[in-house]
């Protein structure tokens, strides 16, 4: 991915270079040119052609602050009721991601998402063990991270 | 005729979105006085405050953007700094909470990482 956005830098500059036109106007110019050329030469390169994972990663800021925002409200409602009714634990959750910058990012993102925080990664970095504020079904809240996070982050790095 | 120029209407939707900051954060206070034990407070203690200080840091961006024609760049880096620092945090008190042996809230109904700790101890 990386390796296709240098090229795609390099026909912008080369772009430049024959216009001899130095402005900003140009470098983009160049770079819509060179984005249109890579995804003609898309076959000759062993990845995908670069510009889906941008969108990958821009899907994926998008479903986050989503799912921030909801639970947030979720979590909001179960503090200001006047009785406390919430059911916590420890649930054990398995995932497929191999890399470990993937299993970072998905903890990171479930930390932050309000209800559920990551108190353990197993060693060998295949269960994640996640505490929720409130958990009446185990399996609801694991198949909700699998089909936003997890989806999406394998979606980026596939 | 109600006539409000763009600074007012952009005035008034920053406003806004600082008062949410504002009681979001108020909540997750009171939420540090109410919940029960480390886990559920530190729910509270890290996110919902993550959340309002993006609120608010956004709202100021916006104010100086906006209405003092000023592009801060340090307030989104501050924005990302946080977010990229909170989740850390929490994960890492509710960690060490978890090995030094602090136990959960008596009504909690799961416990899958209990029979786990004693083995991942000598792992570590």
């Amino acid at each position: 991915m990386s390796f296709q956005l240098i090229i795609n830098l390099i026909i912008a500059v080369i772009w430049m270079f024959l216009n001899n036109a130095w402005t900003v106007s140009g470098l983009v110019s160049g770079y819509v040119i060179g984005l249109g050329i890579l995804f003609l030469l898309r076959n000759f390169f062993p990845s995908r052609f670069y510009f889906i994972g941008v969108m990958a990663i821009l899907k994926l800021i998008v479903i986050f602050l989503k799912e921030l925002i909801l639970s947030s409200v979720e979590v909001m409602g179960q503090i200001m009721q006047p009785k406390l009714n919430i059911q916590p634990g420890i649930f054990a959750m398995d995932i497929k991601l191999k890399k470990e910058w993937e299993v970072t990012v998905l903890s990171c993102l479930i930390t932050l998402t309000p209800g559920t925080l990551v108190v353990d990664v197993s060693p060998d970095n295949k269960t994640l063990y996640i505490h929720a504020m409130h958990l009446p079904d185990v399996e609801k809240a694991k198949s909700d991270i699998k089909n936003t996070f997890e989806k999406a982050i394998q979606g980026v790095s596939r | 005729m109600l006539s409000l120029s763009v600074n007012e209407i952009s005035g008034l939707i920053i406003g806004i979105i600082v008062f949410l900051g504002s009681v979001l954060s108020l909540i997750s206070a009171i939420g540090l006085v109410r919940l029960p034990d480390i886990y559920t407070r530190s729910h509270a203690a890290t996110k919902s405050a993550t959340l309002s200080v993006l609120c608010i840091l956004f709202g100021l961006f916006l104010f100086f953007t906006v209405i003092k024609d000023y592009v801060s760049a340090r307030i989104l880096l501050g924005i990302v700094f946080v977010f990229i620092t909170a989740p850390v945090g929490g994960h890492l008190i509710s960690r060490a909470a978890y090995h030094s042996g602090v136990s959960l809230w008596e009504s909690s109904i799961h416990d899958e990482l209990n029979g786990k700790k004693d083995k991942q101890h000598t792992s570590s």
